[in-house]
């Protein structure tokens, strides 16, 4: 068991960060400074608690494990519950990571030049909740900083946004917020139960909340609130509306941590919360949580392929993938369920790929219609390679990473749900499709008008490409580092969430 | 000693890091071709190496362990190599061909402005071939397979400032695609029943896991759709023609020689499961015959020298289909290795005749190039007079050990394999004699000049292939059974049977009708093609169309699912779907009409009011439970 300091440190330092920005009424340099350093510190510190993470201690009589470590609980207010509460295990470790990663990258690559110190603390800020958020195994921290991450978000898109930045953030910041409610009331709801059933003080441990017995009925209720909530973070179909427009009309950072980040909030709190306290009610809701996984994939890639925007198309397709991770989190089996987890982490590093070299085209041309662009390979090959590596994990070539999550997902979801799977597996056609038919109007064909003569990447570019073409090709190659550490977590849920264990 | 089969698919891997990471001055034209090609004659070496091993080796199946890929609960699948008959066969003519070709590409890419990409590409591409026909479970093939087919699509979008070359590759990408579903779900059925997907392990439990005549027929007909994605077979033949928008060494190295027989390679692979199915093993046979036949007729009315050719592989790979369709593997296989070096050799030799004629591709512009080049010619006499199937070159032995099998299976299906052979001979025939014999027709494009013949890195490979071509029939003489190809591949097919003819004097009958359908089909277009002004009127439209298979999936499948998602894009998204949301938005603020006057229009007086109303609801909850 390691100390839980560590953990400490990461929701500490990017605060601290963002208090400094403010109080030194920092530079546009020095706010840049302060914050690349924060972040890149909160990456290496994360990296060290990836590495030294360990799974499986017993506690007590032995009957229960946990797999969390580095945890530590306080309890602030007994009478009300609240506890400070940190712990990972190797559900959220690497989404931990993934998030010191990706808001690093986004500071280094998707800088905004309009008053910077501002938008640099926000994206600590926003450091700070998310990773609060995955790394507590107390559901009432847990919706305190999932609701902390709106107030960020809604000032990144709002801020920095696009013409229609208004209407977006607004239409993000309500349509989760309204999902919030349904969290609230659920876990509420179990939290009292609990304290009814078992006495004591009221608690929001998860540990505890697990044991809440609950009727199928009332369990399926709450799990519709559940799915609400969290469908609409990560979005699954039909509660997707809101973010093909936040997507789009973010700035580059907003639309990589809304997509790599926020939506991982969401299939998260699916895994941790509904799967993992509401077991009595997954045979209720199965068929159609998977029917509308399923339907995201499908619905998600078709108008991903007719979408006239880049960002757009990322907007969607991240929608698909969501599909693929649903699909695997409500499978009931071990082998999708890592899958899921690990497509969780892949499709982070994907997607805030694209969206940086998005950012990247938009720098050069302005914007990223499809239209306005055409056979950008000629004048910038590096800029197409590295896109091009990019796309083909998101599309799920095998020896890339996009490819090992989903097949994990598929072939553990075949064995358990044979034809939800099999329709879903026909994903796989639409995002070489979507993907592919993108990537020949944009960067195939003649460079027509400004396309002709725009610059190639730039060393800077390359670089904070680098780690995301490194992850996405070792983890291809080499998955077994992440695997190991996820394997015994959700053996842990899915032998908790099926009655008769794991089978598969 | 063993481990050393590792290295056969690292060197191409090594070369390709070499081209990659090296400083632009030291890759220039043509270092990089000749890193390139170092690197695939290293694995062809390598490979010889390890097939004179494995011949004294009694037990003829080597595991070569590198690391633990996959592993999640029952579910482990290792980076391992399989090292035996089949894949030692395959990885000599994979890399032995690749190596000539390459060396061919040095001379025929010679000023193309990314030559050095296209020597990256070919050295992944056989880094993935080589892989594919090595993995020692599904997965690891799998990753050959998709390695090849993105290959595959970067080089035939090569020339990507053309759109017709962008589509082609984009579409080679997606009809693959169509296929991987069939394997991907061969591999989730076949882990469903035996929870592996080694093939070892799959065909040792064999008929101990009882299956379903229904699930065999699934798991066979999903392997189907596999092969007929990556080998150009009905219904997903028709992105191979397109793809001939690749310069002409990947067409010949490709989209001739390995990667479409990758399909055929699985189901040999897979020769044990199929054995399981006879209707699934019909269905095969029936695929691969209707194939043969369908692109044979295409090739008969096509104006392009190289979209002859790609039809002519389309037939070719039919007729190995029908074999394993009827249980005749080492046949396919023995048909698979001479077509890899007649239709090598008749590529590479269009090629020379395009270099010749400043990029020219139209059969109506070529015509007496007899005389003015000198090497082209002879080896592609010897590549067409194989693929005519006429005595004694390799075709011939080739294609008459498949009738002779499909003879035995089924009369219908030989009648259709015979009849199509006398196709065969006639197209090709009229391909030679348009592109070599008669008036010359080419003065316009050569700007009047004499063509001339190609440098000597592209001739070399020429008489190399041509002279497998000539003597490839050895590999597999029908008399002298027990030393040839096939007693060697057999073991791997061990537990499947496949029919055997009655009596030798039939067998001679049969060669006789091969013999026989291939002169016809010579005389007809000799006869017919003699004279090209004005131009005969023996092509067909339909046929010049390809059956019109095209358009039959524009219309039934294309624009359907362009309007479903145009639909999904215009009315379900903006208007059903957020309509709700509006509509629900708008109908709480109708109702809140009355307390109109807190509305501030301030998110955060929003938020303020959610987190109180929150509040009210914790109050409650926690009230109500006391």
């Amino acid at each position: 068991m390691h100390t839980s300091l560590w953990l400490s440190l990461l929701l500490v330092i990017p605060l601290a960060g963002a208090a400094l920005i403010v109080g030194l009424r920092a530079s546009d340099h020095l706010a840049r400074v302060i914050g690349i350093t924060a972040a890149a510190l909160e990456l290496a510190l994360t990296v060290v608690v990836a590495l030294a993470y360990r799974a499986s201690h017993t506690v007590g009589s032995g009957s229960t494990t946990t797999v969390f470590d580095f945890t530590y609980r306080k309890v602030l207010a007994p009478s009300l519950g609240v506890a400070y509460d940190v712990g990972v295990d190797g559900i959220s470790l690497f989404l931990v990571a993934l998030t010191a990663l990706v808001i690093l990258l986004a500071l280094v690559g998707a800088n905004e030049s309009r008053r910077t110190p501002a938008f640099v603390a926000w994206l600590l800020v926003l450091m700070t909740a998310t990773i609060g958020a995955f790394a507590t195994r107390d559901m009432l921290s847990f919706f305190l900083f999932f609701e902390l991450t709106l107030i960020p978000s809604y000032f990144l898109i709002a801020g920095w946004g696009g013409s229609q930045r208004a209407a977006a953030a607004l239409k993000f910041f309500v349509y989760t917020l309204f999902g919030s409610g349904f969290l609230l009331v659920g876990m509420v709801y179990i939290a009292v139960r609990h304290q009814h059933v078992f006495g004591g003080d009221l608690t929001f441990a998860m540990s505890a909340l697990k044991e809440t017995p609950l009727s199928s009925g009332v369990a399926t209720w709450i799990m519709i609130g559940f799915l609400i909530a969290f469908g609409i973070k990560s979005p699954i179909f039909p509660l997707h509306t809101w973010s093909p427009l936040a997507y789009a009309e973010a700035p580059i950072a907003g639309s990589m941590v809304l997509s790599a980040l926020l939506a991982k909030l969401g299939t998260y709190g699916l895994l941790r919360f509904a799967v993992g306290l509401l077991p009595q009610s997954l045979d209720n809701v199965r068929p159609v949580v998977l029917t509308l996984a399923v339907i995201g994939i499908l619905y998600g890639s078709g108008l991903a392929a007719v979408s006239k925007e880049l960002k757009k198309v990322v907007a969607y397709s991240s929608m698909a993938q969501v599909g693929f991770i649903v699909l695997g989190i409500f499978a009931g089996s071990q082998i999708a369920t890592s899958g899921a987890v690990l497509l969780m982490f892949n499709h982070g590093v994907i997607t805030a790929g694209l969206f940086l070299l998005i950012g990247g085209i938009e720098r050069r041309r302005g914007t990223s219609t499809i239209s306005a662009l055409s056979g950008l390979q000629g004048p910038a090959p590096v800029l197409a390679a590295l896109f091009t590596v990019v796309m083909l994990a998101s599309i799920g070539l095998p020896g890339l990473s996009g490819f090992v999550s989903e097949l994990l997902v598929l072939l553990g979801s075949f064995n358990a749900h044979p034809w939800w799977a099999v329709v879903a597996t026909t994903g796989v056609i639409f995002a070489a499709l979507y993907l592919l038919w993108a990537y020949q109007r944009v960067f195939h064909g003649e460079a027509t008008g400004e396309n002709a003569s725009i610059p190639d990447a730039t060393t800077a570019e390359r670089w904070v490409l680098a780690p995301i073409i490194v992850l996405v090709v070792v983890l291809g190659v080499y998955p077994a580092p992440l695997l190991n550490k996820i394997n015994p977590s959700t053996h842990a849920i899915v032998s908790h969430s099926t009655p008769q264990g794991v089978s598969r | 000693m063993n481990s050393l089969a590792a290295l056969i698919p690292l060197f191409p891997l090594i070369g390709f890091l070499l081209v990659l990471v090296l400083p632009k001055s030291t890759t220039r034209e043509p270092v990089s071709g000749w890193i390139a090609t170092t690197a695939v004659l290293a694995s062809f070496l390598t490979t010889v190496i390890s097939f004179v091993w494995l011949l004294g080796q009694t037990e003829r199946e080597v595991t070569i362990h590198l690391f633990s890929w996959l592993s999640v609960g029952p579910l482990n699948v290792d980076a391992a190599f399989l090292l035996d008959p089949l894949s030692v066969t395959m990885c000599l003519f994979v890399s032995g061909i690749s190596t000539l070709i390459h060396l061919y590409s040095i001379g025929y890419m010679h000023g193309e402005k990314d030559f050095k990409k296209f020597f990256l590409y070919l050295n992944l591409f056989v880094f993935s071939m080589l892989v594919l026909v090595l993995g020692n479970n599904l997965l690891v093939t799998f990753v050959g397979w998709e390695g090849v087919g993105v290959c595959s699509y970067w080089l035939v979008s090569y020339y990507f400032t053309k759109d017709s070359a962008a589509s082609a590759g984009k579409k080679a990408f997606i009809y693959n695609r169509v296929g991987d579903v069939g394997l991907l779900l061969a591999m989730f059925l076949l882990f469903n029943h035996f929870g592996s997907l080694n093939y070892l392990t799959i065909i040792g439990l064999g008929s101990t896991v009882p299956l379903s005549s229904t699930v065999t027929l699934l798991i066979v007909l999903a392997l189907m759709l596999a092969a007929s994605g990556k080998s150009a077979q009905i219904p997903l033949f028709n992105w191979l023609p397109d793809a001939m928008e690749g310069p002409t060494p990947v067409s010949a190295l490709i989209h001739a020689a390995t990667m479409v027989t990758a399909g055929v390679y699985l189901l040999v692979r897979m020769s044990p499961v199929l054995a399981w199915s006879t209707s699934g093993r019909w269905v095969i046979a029936v695929i691969g015959g209707l194939t043969a036949f369908v692109a044979a007729t295409v090739a008969t009315s096509q104006k392009d020298i190289k979209k002859v050719l790609a039809f002519s592989t389309v037939s070719q790979i039919g007729y190995m289909i029908l074999a394993v369709g009827t249980g005749a593997y080492s046949a396919a296989i023995f048909l698979m290795v001479s077509h890899a070096f007649f239709k090598a050799l008749l590529f590479l030799g269009s090629g020379s005749v395009i270099h010749s004629l400043n990029g020219e591709q139209d059969l109506r512009k070529m015509g007496g190039l007899q005389k003015y080049l000198p090497l082209t010619f002879p080896t592609f006499l010897i590549g067409w007079l194989a693929i005519a199937g006429i005595p004694p070159f390799a075709g011939f032995w080739a294609k008459g050990d498949v009738l002779t099998n499909v003879y035995a299976f089924s009369k219908p299906l030989y009648v259709l394999g015979l009849f199509t052979a006398v196709l065969t001979a006639y197209y090709m025939s009229r391909l030679f004699v348009l592109t070599f014999r008669g008036d010359e027709r080419f003065r316009e494009v050569t700007e009047g000049h004499d063509p001339h013949e190609s440098p000597w890195v592209m001739t070399v490979p020429l008489v190399i292939l041509a002279v497998f071509s000539a003597l490839g029939g050895l590999l597999d003489l029908p008399w002298a059974h027990s030393m040839s190809l096939a007693g060697f591949l057999d073991p791997v097919f061990e537990s499947t049977v496949s029919p055997v003819l009655g009596s030798h004097l039939s067998e001679f009958v049969l060669a006789g009708a091969d013999a026989a359908a291939g002169i016809i089909g010579l005389i007809i277009a000799f006869s017919l093609w003699k004279s090209t002004s004005p131009w005969p009127r023996f092509e067909s439209s339909f046929f010049e169309k390809v059956w019109r298979w095209d358009d039959f999936y524009d219309f039934t499948i294309g624009r359907p699912l362009q309007r479903v998602a145009q639909f999904g894009s215009t009315t379900i998204e903006p208007k059903v779907l957020d309509g709700a949301v509006v509509a629900t938005a708008v109908s709480v603020r109708k109702s809140a009409e009355g307390i109109r006057k807190i509305q501030s229009g301030f998110v955060r007086h929003y938020a303020l009011v959610v987190v109180v109303g929150m509040m009210l609801v914790v109050l409650f909850l926690v009230a109500r439970s006391w």
